[in-house]
């Protein structure tokens, strides 16, 4: 239907083109429906431009610039580059401290997106699939995203009674005679910075899982039992790849979020961890501007490339 | 009903038991210690009963001085939100029709998303940095007092922090707009405009009645995410804190309960908000279901 009137409003323009020469008033007029995209797009094309895109290039910018104790001079030197990197190739196999902190960061980048899309797809399989009507389905999906609406340092905080040194877990455990002591690595450690983040950002694997999930052709499904398929088959045939494009947008998201945290590997780490999100948040406190922002141009630079790889694989405004 | 349900359905169903518990239970645990009597801890069991926590939290007296950040948090999302609802709804207006850059603008908007909180923090405070050298310069050369006494930095939650929510908010805004326009019929736009309606009361009696439930959706995003940012805000607020800044910040050295009842405050805040949303949203589709 909607194709139907569109096609009648493609005539009807082109009637009106046709007249269109002779009469002043309506060029005016389509000159400023003309312009009108452009001036609807204008205050968010500013504030990307003033506060994302000219922040980026002033990274970069600054990068190559000098430093002191207490001011940033124009330069161009690769000096602060060099500093990060400094030793790393001629220490092989040994790994300097930049290596060891990158590989740290893209551990927990890899466990965490394991945790949160096993997580994450099968509760949207669940939602998608086996909650039969809708409001059920509805009430499902609003309890996992009522979390997503409160405080996440309160999120994080909210551990401490359960995972603490005299936490509810440890109290449960030695009352159940498992262990004898509590167990010291619970709270502040790499358990509690996955547990956390996988707490945190599963609800990011749903969503657009979800989405994807549903849009899948319940006749599909239907034909492939009827064609023999094991639920299995089923699962890995027919569901998965279909589900891809969410797959990968949740991917892209938790992916990129972890491997710029500082906050939840700082707070559930005990400020013990180190990641790269942490090295820069440390050179800023020291107003090393400069070597700070060659570390995040470096940060930026791995995680654009992982990204428009996957983007490369789905078109984003088709999803939605 | 139909087919009975198959084994899978058990497992699953208990493994989405397992999660909504992994979710909520934590939440619930600061939940019942916030209301802990005078000597209670961080930890079970919890040690009597009693709003003491949530009394002093609220007269400002104990470890948690959160007065100013809550309100300067509290103002700021609210700016975040007006601004993000009016400028999604404007760009989503502008991305119906073919226009120059539109690629562009999305893959920047989508970029704003997925680049790390940290990287576009720092870059702002840069950018902020050398806006006030090029101030601090321009006042030595022309000689204005003001720039020379006064002034120290053009960071501040309103400035450069409400930047940093608003490349935050946008994208998020941007999608749901697609999401949004996507599904929407043109034809009553259409029929409005062959009744002779103008562009301007098309959109105010036509398009805006139409979208106006998911831009309660928009609002309620733009105001809770600007509430509970923290990674973008970390570089850009100047000397002033919001109030997550707040609390990360007392993670560490508060040794009471108190914290557990700011959470549980905050957290029966949020789900108002839900549940006024819905109950908004509710009403307006019931009086054009009347109508």
């Amino acid at each position: 239907m909607t194709e139907a009137s569109n096609s009648v409003t493609d005539t009807r323009t082109e009637a009106r083109q046709d007249r269109a020469p002779a009469r002043g008033r309506t060029s005016t007029r389509r000159a400023g429906a003309a312009l009108a995209p452009y001036l609807q797009a204008a205050p968010m094309a500013l504030v990307f431009l003033l506060f994302f895109v000219l922040p980026l290039a002033a990274t970069i910018v600054v990068s190559f610039w000098q430093y002191t104790h207490y001011s940033i001079e124009p330069a161009f030197t690769l000096q602060n580059y060099g500093d990060i990197f400094s030793g790393c190739i001629r220490d092989l196999p040994e790994l300097c401290t930049t290596f060891r902190t990158y590989i740290s960061t893209l551990k927990f980048g890899l466990i965490v997106w394991a945790t949160t899309l096993v997580t994450g797809f099968t509760v949207a399989y669940f939602l998608a699939f086996h909650v039969r009507t809708l409001k059920v389905q509805v009430i499902f999906f609003l309890l996992c995203t009522v979390p997503f609406w409160t405080s996440i340092v309160i999120r994080m905080i909210s551990w401490i009674p359960l995972l603490g040194r005299n936490g509810l877990v440890n109290q449960t455990l030695m009352s159940m005679g498992v262990i004898d002591t509590p167990l010291e690595g619970l709270l502040y450690s790499d358990f509690a910075v996955i547990l956390a983040m996988t707490h945190l950002y599963t609800l990011f694997m749903v969503v657009p899982i979800f989405n994807s999930l549903m849009r899948i052709d319940r006749d599909l499904i239907e034909a492939a039992r009827d064609a023999g398929a094991s639920g299995f088959q089923t699962l890995t045939v027919i569901i998965i790849p279909l589900g891809r494009p969410g797959i990968l947008i949740g991917s892209i998201f938790v992916v990129t979020i972890v491997m710029g945290d500082f906050l939840t590997i700082g707070i559930m780490g005990g400020q013990q961890i180190a990641s790269v999100g942490k090295v820069i948040q440390t050179q800023m406190q020291f107003l090393q501007f400069p070597l700070a922002a060659a570390n995040a141009v470096i940060l930026l630079a791995a995680v654009l490339v992982g990204v428009w790889a996957l983007l490369k694989l789905v078109d984003i405004r088709k999803e939605l | 009903m139909a087919d009975p349900r198959p084994r899978s359905y058990y497992v699953l169903a208990t493994f989405f038991g397992l999660f909504l518990l992994f979710l909520y239970g934590p939440m619930v645990a600061i939940f019942i210690l916030s209301f802990q009597g005078p000597a209670g801890g961080l930890v079970f069991p919890a040690d009597g009963f009693s709003t003491h926590w949530f009394e002093k939290l609220w007269a400002g007296t104990g470890q948690v001085a959160i007065g100013p950040a809550l309100r300067r948090s509290f103002v700021l999302a609210l700016l975040v939100m007006v601004l993000t609802v009016t400028i999604s709804v404007l760009a989503g207006l502008a991305f119906r029709h073919k226009f120059r850059g539109s690629t562009l603008l999305l893959y920047v908007a989508i970029s704003s998303l997925i680049v790390p909180s940290i990287v576009v923090s720092l870059g702002i405070a840069l950018e902020f940095r050398l806006i006030d050298d090029a101030i601090k310069a321009l006042g030595m050369a022309w000689g204005i007092d003001w720039i020379q006494t006064e002034f120290v930095s053009a960071l501040g939650p309103f400035t450069s922090g409400l930047g940093a929510h608003l490349s935050w908010t946008l994208p998020f805004g941007l999608l749901i707009m697609f999401a949004v326009f996507n599904r929407f019929d043109p034809a009553y736009e259409e029929a409005a405009r062959d009744l002779g309606a103008s562009p301007w009361q098309t959109f105010r009696h036509v398009t805006l009645p139409i979208i106006a439930p998911f831009l309660i959706g928009v609002a309620v995003f733009g105001f809770t995410l600007s509430w509970d940012e923290l990674a973008r805000s970390s570089q850009v607020m100047g000397s002033d804190n919001t109030l997550p800044m707040q609390l990360a910040a007392k993670t560490t050295t508060v040794t009471d309960p108190e914290i557990y009842a700011l959470g549980s405050a905050t957290t029966a805040g949020s789900v108002m908000l839900i549940i006024m949303m819905f109950t908004l949203v509710g009403v307006m589709q019931r009086r054009r279901r009347l109508k």
